[in-house]
């Protein structure tokens, strides 16, 4: 696992286009039982080009899922919504109405797979009602016969087979009934594809078949950017272009897949790394790090880096004041310390 | 590892489910032989077996054809104090931790339940210091777990509790059915050392069940690889993942994506 073995050996990232998603300052929150609002997403901004994906990575609870509902505009409570814009594709959501954000942007601008997308799927109804169902809202003009034939050609193309569609939802397999629900979701040609953790509930084999499914959608021009949500870094790595790191409700680093896998600046990000595990030559002597101690709470104000507290090169200007994101050309990344000094604390731990 | 003593043995396993039309073989012809203090891993996909063969190692299912040995004679699982007297012996952890916990029992009851079941008569600061000494061993504070119930701990959290009790009743085989699968890849690597940890410390044998072949690695000495209820290939770690020679082997090795290889996602 060292540093010397860095090579290409995923798809070339395409070249940037216009911004299709952007977030600014966006800010939401829980609200619990107690009255106490839970800051789960704590001013989080970045843009996603045409033709471009992005993972997210991170722990658990440190936002990751509730981003993704904030940006579908799915304010229900116990989550509500503060401050900062979400622009997709030009309009910024927050400006529309439930209505207005459920004909114009859902499905159409925008679609999601939620972390239990198989278990979404009504037991009593035909795989393909699904789908008459969406085009009854979306696609009036459309006769049954129609849609059926248009939604087999989809899965034809999309390798899955047609028989699926008259189908119950308990005739078909975990892996199955996930990439079923993707080619769903993504039925109206939607410009981004938001999936949280598509293939956290699936083994490996499913999961690879779930990735080639969405990779076939990307290079068919049906989705035209993805947002994938997961704590897999290996495959983050293969499945997007860039990989942004979210550490108690902020964005902690954001950079190419490569830049984040091979040389992580923000030490957080570096104790990621250090949790891979793959089955490679080398891995049995590789000393896993774990990361003692707990995020923080995000009832509370927090002064200072987040990070702090676990970060075993935290300095005492950690603790105070607000730290601001550093911008190295592409990468972001929030931390006090340039990456020289960064790197040779790292350098010296390994030693 | 081969020098120590063979703890659980197997010849010819065999479990059928249902007869007739809808006879389902689950695990059909295995066989083993456990060392004491050597961590087993047995991969699969979804549907084959694995989970089926903890169940019949831990007694939880009754095999249908051969024989389990464990430590040279045949199992005595009849009456229920038999069973009870096995199971100080073997132990496990389940997939989901949020289902393995009594939701109306504070973890302390959880922990104290663990002494009586040894069958100790403690007082109750001996008691206390047990506890504590479980709780620091999974780099848990006793102090502000103890009137806890499970909603509000973490999988994380809960899961390191199952291995403290696993720790205060160290029993001589641990059965862990993909004890990682539902948490996230950080506190993996702490579950993972954990056993590592047991195993060093206690010589505890850890039978750990996966699908994630690069975990499998990590810990194991020893990998059996499972395709539709039947071992198609098993042998040390490195022979195993390093020199795969079963194609359904090379196909599980291959379905993981790695960093510093490409990864083929072409249909197989």
């Amino acid at each position: 696992m060292s540093q010397n073995m860095l090579h290409i050996v995923r798809d070339p990232v395409p070249a940037p286009g216009r911004n299709i998603l952007e977030v600014k300052e966006l800010k939401t929150y829980y609200k619990t039982r107690l009255k106490e609002k839970v800051h789960a997403v704590d001013g989080v901004s970045f843009e996603l080009e045409e033709g471009r994906t992005l993972g997210i990575a991170g722990e658990s609870g440190c936002g990751k899922s509730t981003l993704a509902l904030s940006l579908m505009g799915f304010y229900f409570p116990p989550l509500f919504y503060q401050s900062g814009s979400i622009v997709i594709n030009g309009t910024d959501i927050m400006t529309l109405g439930k209505e207005q954000l459920r004909k114009r942007i859902l499905g159409r601008e925008i679609a999601y797979i939620p972390q239990a997308a198989m278990n979404a799927l009504n037991p009593t109804l035909k795989i393909i009602r699904f789908i008459e169902d969406i085009m009854k809202e979306h696609r009036p003009h459309l006769s049954k016969s129609q849609v059926r034939e248009m939604a087999a050609e989809r899965f034809e193309t999309l390798n899955l087979s047609p028989d699926v569609l008259n189908a119950y939802p308990n005739e078909l397999s975990g892996g199955m009934k996930q990439r079923t629900v993707i080619a769903i979701s993504t039925i109206l040609n939607p410009k981004v594809l938001v999936a949280d953790e598509p293939t956290s509930a699936l083994d490996v084999t499913s999961q690879k078949a779930v990735i080639r499914l969405l990779k076939e959608l990307i290079a068919k021009k049906f989705i035209q950017s993805l947002v994938f949500i997961t704590h897999e870094l290996p495959l983050l790595y293969h499945v997007t272009d860039d990989i942004m790191i979210m550490y108690a409700g902020q964005i902690v680093e954001k950079g190419t897949a490569q830049q984040m896998i091979f040389d992580p600046y923000h030490p957080y990000t570096k104790r990621l790394m250090g949790s891979i595990i793959v089955p490679e030559a080398g891995m049995k002597e590789h000393r896993l790090e774990a990361i003692p101690g707990a995020p923080p709470n995000l009832k509370n104000k927090i002064e200072g880096c987040r990070f702090a507290d676990r970060c075993t090169f935290a300095r005492e200007e950690c603790q105070c004041g607000t730290i601001e994101n550093r911008v190295i050309g592409e990468r972001v990344y929030r931390c006090l310390f340039d990456p020289i000094t960064l790197k040779e604390w790292y350098a010296n731990e390994e030693r | 590892m081969k020098n120590a003593e063979v703890l659980l043995s197997g010849s010819g396993i065999t479990k059928v489910f249902g007869y007739g039309k809808q006879k389902k073989t689950a695990v059909q012809d295995v066989s083993f032989s456990f060392h004491e203090g050597e961590i087993i891993s047995i991969v699969g996909e979804s549907g084959s077996g694995k989970t089926t063969l903890a169940k019949i190692l831990m007694g939880l299912l009754k095999e249908t054809g051969g024989e389990i040995l464990y430590r040279g004679k045949p199992r005595q699982l009849k009456r229920h104090k038999e069973r009870k007297r096995y199971w100080k012996d073997i132990q496990a952890i389940f997939q989901d931790p949020f289902s393995s916990f009594n939701v109306f029992h504070m973890v302390e009851k959880l922990l104290i339940d663990c002494i009586k079941l040894q069958g100790l008569k403690l007082t109750k600061e001996e008691q206390v210091l047990r506890m504590k000494e479980a709780c620091s061993f999974v780099n848990l504070k006793f102090e502000e777990l103890h009137n806890k119930y499970p909603f509000e701990l973490s999988g994380g959290q809960m899961q390191r509790l199952m291995i403290a009790r696993i720790f205060m009743l160290h029993p001589k085989i641990l059965i862990a059915d993909e004890p990682t699968s539902m948490i996230d890849a950080c506190s993996r690597s702490t579950i993972l050392d954990m056993l590592l940890k047991l195993r060093r410390e206690n010589n505890m044998t850890i039978i750990f069940i996966t699908h994630d072949v690069g975990l499998a690695y990590y810990v194991s000495d020893t990998i059996y690889i499972m395709e539709k209820g039947r071992i198609v290939e098993s042998g040390p770690a490195e022979d195993v993942i390093l020199r795969p020679r079963h194609r359904y082997t090379r196909q599980l090795i291959s379905d993981v994506p790695k960093i510093h290889e490409a990864w083929d996602l072409a249909q197989p």
